[in-house]
């Protein structure tokens, strides 16, 4: 931007509340972002941001007394409609994308509602969905079918979408929450792209390293109360997790030398063709091995195959000292080996039904009674067990899982392998849709549970997760085992630049 | 009032309390206008009535439940019906004795158990929608059947079966004790069994319940084999109570058990189902329709009258969640 024309800021917001039931979910916050800033908005789940983010965009209406300025022209009530006429655009983590048409069909449609034109003209619709494209230097083919495409390139039609729509300030919800490293890295070429050509950009995401890279300020929230607004220059991941929880969370290795324990799993030459190459690795009892490496890399394949889930090439998976041969998960959790999925939406948990159902489920045999019909008085007490084992923080057992945070619907995962009474843990990115602050809880759980001498394999794709809370690292590139890491002796940026090379 | 609201709500499940107002509802509404209604005569009838679409209506329930259907039920009925009949003819017709009926009956519900297998397998083995593989039985067994029978009926059974189809014990008709057994079974199975509860597990999230170590092929199998079993029984007693078999006896029963189920409250995306509101609702549907016949109207209006009243149950339960959501939130 040239000196002599400093525009206005995009976002001027102050004194922002919001009363729900008598409860403030936002209170007296003030909001600004400079045009053309990328700026990060941060705070764990229920901090407010979302609330914040419907109010700016017309969603919601603030409680009196509210200041709000949108590239430089004042509003005493914003509706939706004003909010996107004034180029306010959001994108939200579901994209709202229509999968079943095309590319150019998406980015470009709102051009044709309204009376004019009546006819679709799709020459009109190519041109303007390319045009957005240039703008993002991104190139797509428009006549794709948009639920062929990937994720990435979907959130990139989103923002084609909203340029089309002349969006001068787009809200990105959780942008990179299911992307690869290298899909993030396109994206934030993209935003960088935006940022340049004056368009701002807030970014709300829950991984602190991406916050931190992109934006040149951020604003945290807490209990929906405005804790400041931060230069990124000079601020650290753990000092912003303390801004964020109010508390500060140890950061120190944890590792210790396992080496005396009895070995509990081991794995030769395993390998399952096009997903993994030859792996071999030894977990003890009582250990934590870190498995890291980017998406793609073959760790949740590799889980899927120590679970039983798929039928191994080659290799040969020693439970102790015993040979297994897995036809089905079923034979894995009998041998006593248990799999915390990454999807905990999808795979994890029946979301639908009850916390006490979920914490069952593995478990029927367990509390099976006279009659081989199920004894609630056996399922009550293996349900509070865990439920206080773990410190769940519920209503009553009988309210839908889907209700809990996600730290307490991870803890609901734990409960039900550990009612298994497993050998082997394998927790594959266990931290995924967890709060920073929930996910000390779950290294807390997972220290303790190999303190108790169960054998963990720590699936992530955050270096510093399996940096700071396992014994051993294992680094998987390309379905393949490609170093071993002591936390002790090895710094994290050596682990980080081997990953991200 | 609340607190028996509650008590209901938490020992049946929360639909109960709101059917058993509505049966008193009807009850009280025909009670005063349609003249004797409140009779043993009209209530005999109705309990004579009842179990055949109960029995249908249990057989689709457990399907609906773990997420899926079975459009097949009054084939699979018939086609169990047939069997039995079949083996009556064999064994002297009228004068068939009682080893005849048993073997038919066996093999019967061993055609039932057999049609809901199949359907099974190919539902858990090569995962194709429920819809369309119930569909493709249905067809099938339709023109089985009638390719057997040449289109017509077959009848001519002994005199003693018709104690099965009209008979009582102390007072109470043998179809209403069958049904009442089959949904106590039913009830049990559901709620009290590895099966049921994998039932509505798989019902909510097939793939998520897999991952937990349920055996999820099994259990559908044995879910529409079940159901199967379930439509033998039923075809059995439709076969006493008509004493005849057609193929297409009781076609227009198959939507209703559709209507039955989601007027118990059963959750059309699956997980969600008991037993106990599915019945109340099948006893509210059958006493409407008597009440209505009582006053001289047409069958064909009291079916309409049915569908208005799935709709007035629809509107209602969306009012009362409203209501409750806006108290959650005023708190």
């Amino acid at each position: 931007m040239p000196a002599d024309a400093v525009p206005p800021d995009a976002l001027r917001f102050s004194g922002i509340s919001k009363i729900f039931g008598g409860v403030k979910a936002v209170d007296d916050v003030s909001f600004t972002v400079g045009a053309g800033e990328v700026h990060c908005l941060a705070g764990e789940n229920g901090c407010g941001k979302s609330t914040l983010i419907k109010i700016i965009t017309g969603v919601y209406q603030p409680e009196p007394g509210a200041g709000m300025e949108i590239f430089g022209q004042a509003y005493a009530q914003i509706s939706p409609t004003q909010a996107r006429r004034a180029g306010i655009a959001v994108i939200w983590q579901d994209l709202a994308l229509f999968a079943e048409m095309t590319v150019a069909e998406n980015i470009a449609f709102e051009t044709m509602l309204g009376n004019r034109p009546r006819a679709v003209s799709y020459a009109r619709l190519h041109q303007v969905a390319a045009a957005a494209l240039a703008r993002l230097d991104v190139e797509i083919d428009l006549d794709a079918r948009l639920g062929s495409l990937p994720i990435a390139q979907r959130q990139i039609v989103a923002i084609a979408r909203a340029l089309v729509s002349d969006a001068r300030l787009i809200f990105m919800d959780e942008p990179t929450a299911s992307l690869t490293q290298s899909e993030t890295d396109a994206l934030l070429a993209v935003v960088r792209t935006l940022s340049a050509r004056g368009v701002a950009v807030v970014f709300v995401s829950h991984r602190l390293a991406e916050v931190l890279e992109i934006s040149s300020r951020v604003t945290v929230l807490r209990d929906g109360k405005l804790v400041g607004v931060f230069p990124t220059d000079g601020l650290t991941q753990s000092r912003l997790t303390e801004l964020m929880t109010g508390t500060v969370i140890a950061h120190d290795v944890m590792a210790r030398d396992t080496g005396d324990n009895p070995e509990v799993l081991r794995i030769e030459g395993l390998t399952r063709a096009g997903e993994f190459e030859d792996i071999s690795l030894s977990l003890r009892a009582g250990e934590v091995l870190g498995l890291t490496g980017l998406i793609g890399a073959g760790r949740t394949e590799l889980c899927h195959t120590l679970f039983g889930m798929t039928r191994p090439d080659r290799g040969r998976i020693v439970l102790n000292g015993q040979d297994l041969q897995l036809r089905s998960n079923r034979d894995a959790v009998a041998a006593g080996i248990a799999y915390v999925s990454e999807d905990r939406l999808a795979l994890g948990l029946i979301q639908p039904q009850s916390i006490a159902d979920n914490t069952v489920l593995s478990v029927l045999r367990q509390i099976t009674g006279a009659g081989g019909l199920l004894s609630s008085r056996k399922k009550d007490a293996t349900v509070s067990h865990w439920i206080s084992e773990l410190a769940v923080k519920i209503g009553t057992p009988a309210d839908a899982v889907s209700t809990l945070s996600g730290g307490n619907q991870q803890r609901v995962v734990l409960a039900k392998w550990l009612a298994t009474r497993p050998k082997v843990l394998l927790l594959d990115c266990p931290t995924v849709g967890v709060d920073v602050g929930a996910r000390a809880g779950i290294f807390r759980i997972v220290r303790a549970l190999a303190e108790k001498g169960l054998a963990i394999l720590l699936v992530s794709d955050e270096v510093p997760e399996v940096f700071l809370n396992a014994d051993r690292v294992l680094h998987m590139a390309g379905g393949r085992i490609a170093h071993e890491w002591d936390p002790r002796q090895t710094g994290l940026p050596e682990m980080e630049a081997a990953v991200y090379a | 009032m609340t607190g028996l609201y509650r008590r209901l709500s938490a020992a049946f499940g929360p639909e109960v309390p709101g059917l058993l107002g509505f049966l008193v509802l009807v009850l009280v509404v025909f009670g005063v206008f349609a003249p004797n209604f409140l009779t043993g005569a009209n209530f005999g009838s109705i309990a004579f009535q009842l179990p055949e679409l109960g029995l249908l209506t249990l057989a689709m329930l457990m399907p609906i439940i773990s997420g899926g259907f079975n459009l097949a039920i009054i084939y699979t009925a018939n086609m169990a019906g047939l069997t039995l009949a079949f083996v009556l003819k064999q064994y002297g017709g009228v004068d068939a004795g009682y080893w005849p009926f048993i073997l038919g009956t066996v093999l019967a519900i061993g055609v039932g158990a057999l049609s809901g297998a199949v359907m099974g397998a190919v539902i858990a083995y090569v995962g194709a929608h429920p819809i369309l593989v119930s569909l493709a039985m249905m067809i099938f067994l339709r023109g089985l059947g009638e390719f057997l029978t040449r289109g017509g009926d077959i009848s001519g059974f002994p005199a003693w079966m018709a104690t099965l189809g009209h008979g009582t014990v102390l007072g109470i008709p043998v179809p209403l004790i069958l049904f009442l057994v089959c949904a106590v079974l039913w009830h049990i199975l559901l709620t009290h069994t590895r099966h049921g509860f994998s039932v509505r597990m798989i019902g909510s999230n097939i793939r998520a319940a897999g991952y937990s170590g349920l055996h999820t092929r099994r259990t559908l199998i044995l879910i529409y084999t079940l159901s199967g079993i379930m439509c033998a029984i039923a075809g059995i007693l439709m076969l006493s109570r008509f004493n005849s078999v057609r193929v297409g006896h009781g076609e227009a029963l198959l939507l209703v058990t559709v209507l039955a189920c989601f007027l118990g409250g059963v959750d059309p995306f699956g997980g969600f189902g008991r037993v106990l509101p599915v019945v109340i609702a099948l006893i509210v549907l059958q006493v409407l329709s008597s009440g209505l016949n009582l006053l001289g109207a047409n069958q064909h209006l009291s079916t309409a009258v049915w569908g208005l009243f799935l709709v007035g149950v629809m509107i209602l339960r969306w009012g009362a969640g409203w209501i409750s959501e806006r108290r959650r939130r005023g708190r």
